[in-house]
């Protein structure tokens, strides 16, 4: 029992309290990611497979927590989110190895992975669950200690979903503190975990402000910025798949993923049947004086009105008094000029996608290329067409650094209906000031030592296949004499790897029997399939 | 060294105290701490030492831990010394908080003294109101400090210099671990108290025995004694738990805190008293009066360090600490295996022990040459304490262990002779 201590001197929100709170998880989370550097693949897995686990049983259960705090988003979304960053992300990374080194015989080289050490990660509010299970599973598969930075608006379900995966992790064999959470987040006290010298690398999902303060904190920063997607639909594509896949994209989690397509162009000769077809799908086509009424309520003098950030659309429409059916997935806003001057063509984090014709191909590029200069440099864009000149007219023009070709913006530009890697990390690049232009994955959280050998063909390279390196596991406990059970212990000098691993064989899955898995991958199937549904 | 601070030595002999002064000098410390940050005490002449002794947990949690000065600081602003005789906020605060973590549900009073010992003398003289009876009985070479009853628990070493050992028969020593000794001087039921180091610091921390506390707390169930335990040096989270006394299952009747409690910069030592043996409080307040003890800037402090130490992040350091440091500790003495003989461990309280009778005083010498401070126990040199701080860093714990290498290295050297057996790298 942790006792209630008065305080009559207060200063836990002075600077030297601040950092020394800071300092002191770090300095434990460093402790952790030094030990985990002496974990073998197996082990590492065994552990990654067992907080996956723990993240996806719970997805729902977060999903509904997340949806009630914060007020974004769709339940029963947010759960399939939750659930494609747990299993499914470590199916994606299975088969690739983080941990053991690269043995090149050609080149005379051994790659050595060295995990980063510990990595401070700031997570949204629109995103909340799915971040911190991505984030979490990236830092494991690469044998790092992380710290847990949630958006104060999704502390609550942030702080005890990261509990939990770290309850899973330390119980499967873990370092204790590899997982941490800041509880208590408030700007000063983030600020000086991310100028903390024990801090390795900050990956920053968050407001610009945020990611601007990470790559000003003197650390390295993976930060990534806005999206404002502009899509572009081509005479050459097929309509009703173009307009199904644009509805199901923006309505999906109520547009909440930066991914979502902001702002649709088209040409006049397909205008009309896209209308059309936009209309089939569900979408709602807004007048004039029905987009003014939008303009005005989600657009504030001072940004964009919080309050309709992953509401629905038949939601919006109330609010604004605009009467749409019960079933309106989107909400349409033609618009005639895109920049500066037309609010619409910014970032809208909601089911509401504005809607331009231009008069032929080369203003639609020029168009789509002014989308993104308004903001959303380096993120993503999307393009239905048939045509393939067109698709690389539009990708070498527009400055994004991933271009989604029909398929939904929102999951594609995310790798969950393209083969992009899965990500809730968007890494916008130099266009978007950021470090990273991919997706980011966990081969950003190591670097390698490279052994390199002298390329003169007469000096012989070494012979690695069966080198030691240091999968010596977890330090066995130091004895506390005289302690009844504590005393000291028998130790082996080159400690086995975890004890749970000896004997289960593909060490995938202790405690889960191989039906139990088989039937667990089934059913993450059945939703990925589900998802890609979505796109016809 | 320095022109400077040759002078400065010569004054220190001159005004200070000459014989301590040169001891040092002897011992092949020439140590003048100047600058201190963190677990670095930096000497005057520039020389940066990994602080490995803090003053038996003083600085736990560092020297002029950023927070503890913080508080401090805040606290000048509101709070000085405070009235001894008065009831006062930061000392019933202090009280209060004490009271939820301590060892045992039954205590409740804290009394303050301005520093360990005169805690120590407090409990001895609560001990023998409550019990009507005058006999102590603690153990060889236990060390309780330096004030007029903590003296007479301890080895004549040091009362006797000064006229003051026990003369009276008031005062009993057995020897640790052997509750058969216990047992016999218990037996009269004339005894008021046993005082018990949890871990026997000046000794070179010798481990309990299983069983061997629980034996004592048992006897003096069955003799009509109070258990007091005096946990300076083994409290405050270095066991891996708030008190090393509840790591081996004991609930005491008094307890004292000193030392890490004031976070070293503010000096308190605090009482903990049952409410069974509470009586002097009850029938006379003014009992023991102190001017400087629970001094409100002093109590301040210490429920910060009350606060930091009870976090789960310094409760999870501190068993990372302990089981690299053992690891490393364990390659070290396979190396050196004719040497460096044992590690006596609990926690952060750790003790090196060397084959030879003084070995620990040449260790403590080449160690310092390399950068890290840890000192010989007094009352046994063959061991040298080894006591990292609460907070000490996976980096600064690595060259701790690299320096700790190279300097048992040399003392082996010295000390046995170069080129005599070494254990198989
Ligand atoms: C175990 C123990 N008790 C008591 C004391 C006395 O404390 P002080 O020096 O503050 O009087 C010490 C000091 O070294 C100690 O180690």
């Amino acid at each position: 029992m942790e006792p209630e201590i008065r305080s009559l001197v207060e200063i836990s929100d002075s600077k030297p309290a601040l950092r020394s709170h800071a300092d002191i998880v770090l300095a434990r989370a460093r402790w952790a990611a030094s030990i985990f550097q002496r974990f073998d693949r197996e082990t590492t897995l065994h552990i990654v497979e067992a907080v996956a686990r723990t993240a996806h049983q719970n997805a729902g259960k977060y999903a509904e927590w997340a949806v009630e705090e914060t007020g974004f988003g769709v339940v029963e979304h947010k759960k399939l989110k939750n659930e494609l960053t747990a299993m499914p992300l470590v199916d994606h990374y299975r088969d690739e190895d983080f941990v053991n080194p690269v043995i090149d015989e050609a080149r005379k080289m051994v790659r050595i992975p060295r995990p980063a050490g510990v990595i401070l990660a700031l997570t949204p509010s629109t995103n909340p669950i799915a971040t911190v299970n991505f984030k979490v599973l990236m830092a494991l598969m690469t044998r790092n200690a992380v710290v847990i930075s949630p958006h104060p608006a999704a502390r609550a379900c942030c702080v005890d979903a990261v509990n939990a995966m770290a309850e899973a992790a330390v119980e499967a064999g873990a370092p204790d503190g590899c997982i941490q959470v800041i509880e208590q987040p408030s700007i000063p006290l983030i600020e000086e975990f991310m100028a903390s010298d024990k801090t390795s690398v900050i990956l920053a999902t968050g407001g610009t402000a945020m990611v601007r303060s990470a790559y000003s904190s003197s650390n390295p920063a993976i930060g990534v910025g806005p999206g404002n997607a502009p899509v572009y639909v081509d005479p050459s594509a097929e309509m009703q798949d173009a307009a199904q896949r644009i509805v199901d994209s923006k309505s999906f989690d109520n547009s909440i993923l930066c991914t979502n397509e902001s702002v649709l162009i088209t040409l006049p000769e397909a205008d009309k049947k896209l209308r059309q077809a936009l209309k089939q799908a569900g979408a709602y086509l807004c007048d004039e004086e029905e987009v003014e009424r939008l303009r005005r309520y989600l657009f504030h003098d001072r940004g964009f009105n919080v309050a309709a950030v992953g509401r629905d659309a038949v939601w919006i429409a109330q609010e604004c008094g605009i009467r749409v059916p019960a079933k309106t997935k989107i909400l349409v806003a033609p618009v005639t000029q895109l920049g500066v001057e037309e609010r619409m063509t910014r970032e809208k984090l909601c089911p509401v996608l504005a809607y331009h014709v231009a008069k032929n191909q080369t203003q639609a590029l020029s168009q789509a290329r002014a989308v993104l200069r308004l903001t959303g440099a380096g993120h993503s864009a999307a393009i239905h067409a048939g045509d393939s000149q067109i698709v690389a007219d539009y990708a070498r023009s527009v400055e994004a650094y991933r271009v989604v070709v029909n398929a939904p913006c929102s999951q594609g530009a995310a790798g969950f209906q393209t083969h992009l890697a899965p990500t809730f990390t968007i890494g916008t690049g130099y266009f978007g000031r950021s470090s990273i232009g991919e997706n980011i994955g966990p081969h950003h959280l190591i670097h390698w030592t490279r052994v390199a050998y002298n390329s003169d063909s007469a000096v012989p390279f070494g012979d690695y296949q069966a080198a030691d390196f240091g999968f010596d596991g977890p330090l066995p406990h130091a004895p506390s004499d005289g302690v009844p059970g504590a005393g000291r212990s028998a130790r082996p000098s080159r400690p086995l790897t975890s004890a749970a691993n000896t004997g289960s064989g593909g060490g995938a899955g202790v405690g889960m029997d191989s039906r139990t898995r088989e039937e667990l991958r089934r059913l993450i199937a059945e939703e990925v399939r589900n998802v890609i549904k979505g796109g016809h | 060294m320095s022109q400077e601070k040759l002078e400065f030595l010569q004054r220190s002999k001159e005004f200070w105290n000459p014989a301590k002064t040169q001891d040092w000098q002897d011992m092949g410390v020439d140590l003048v701490i100047d600058k201190r940050e963190g677990y670095y005490l930096y000497d005057m002449d520039g020389q940066r030492l990994i602080d490995l002794h803090l003053n038996g947990g003083t600085y736990n949690l560092g020297h002029r831990n950023p927070e503890l000065v913080e508080v401090l600081k805040s606290a000048t602003e509101r709070f000085d010394m405070g009235n001894h005789h008065f009831p006062a906020l930061a000392r019933t605060a202090l009280a209060e908080a004490l009271a939820a973590c301590a060892p045992a549900p039954t205590m409740r009073y804290t009394a303050y003294g301005s520093g360990g010992g005169e805690a120590i003398d407090i409990a001895l003289k609560t001990a023998r109101h409550a019990m009507k009876k005058r006999k102590i009985v603690s153990i060889i070479k236990a060390y309780h400090g330096h004030t007029g009853l903590a003296l007479k628990t301890g080895d004549e070493r040091f009362s006797k210099l000064f006229l003051s050992e026990d003369t009276q028969d008031e005062f009993i020593q057995v020897p640790f671990n052997d509750l058969n000794a216990m047992e016999d001087a218990l037996k009269k039921r004339d005894v008021a108290a046993v005082i018990m180091e949890t871990i026997p610091a000046t000794y070179g921390f010798p481990m309990p025995e299983e069983g061997y506390l629980p034996g004592v707390k048992k006897l003096c169930e069955r003799y009509d004694a109070l258990y007091i335990a005096d946990e300076v040096q083994t409290g405050l989270m270095r066991t891996g738990e708030m008190w090393g006394c509840t790591r081996y299952g004991i609930e005491p009747d008094i307890m004292v805190t000193g030392k890490g409690i004031g976070g070293g910069l503010y000096p308190i030592g605090c009482t903990l008293i049952s409410e069974h043996c509470a009586g002097w409080l009850h029938e006379d307040g003014f009992g023991h009066i102190s001017t400087g003890g629970g001094a409100e800037l002093g109590c301040v402090v210490s429920m910060k360090v009350l606060e930091m130490v009870q976090r789960p992040e310094v409760r999870a350091t501190v068993g990372l600490i302990s089981d690299f440091m053992r690891a490393g500790l364990e390659r070290i003495m396979e190396e050196y295996p004719d040497f460096f003989i044992g590690i006596r461990q609990h926690g952060l309280v750790m003790g090196l022990e060397f084959n030879h009778e003084q070995g620990a005083k040449p260790v403590m010498k080449h160690l310092y040459e390399n950068g890290v401070w840890a000192i010989f126990s007094t009352l046994d040199p063959r061991v040298l304490q080894f006591k990292p701080g609460l907070l000490l860093s996976q980096p600064d714990c690595e060259d701790v262990l690299r320096r700790v290498e190279i300097g048992i290295g040399l003392a082996r050297d010295e000390v046995m002779g170069r080129g005599s057996r070494r254990g198989a790298m």
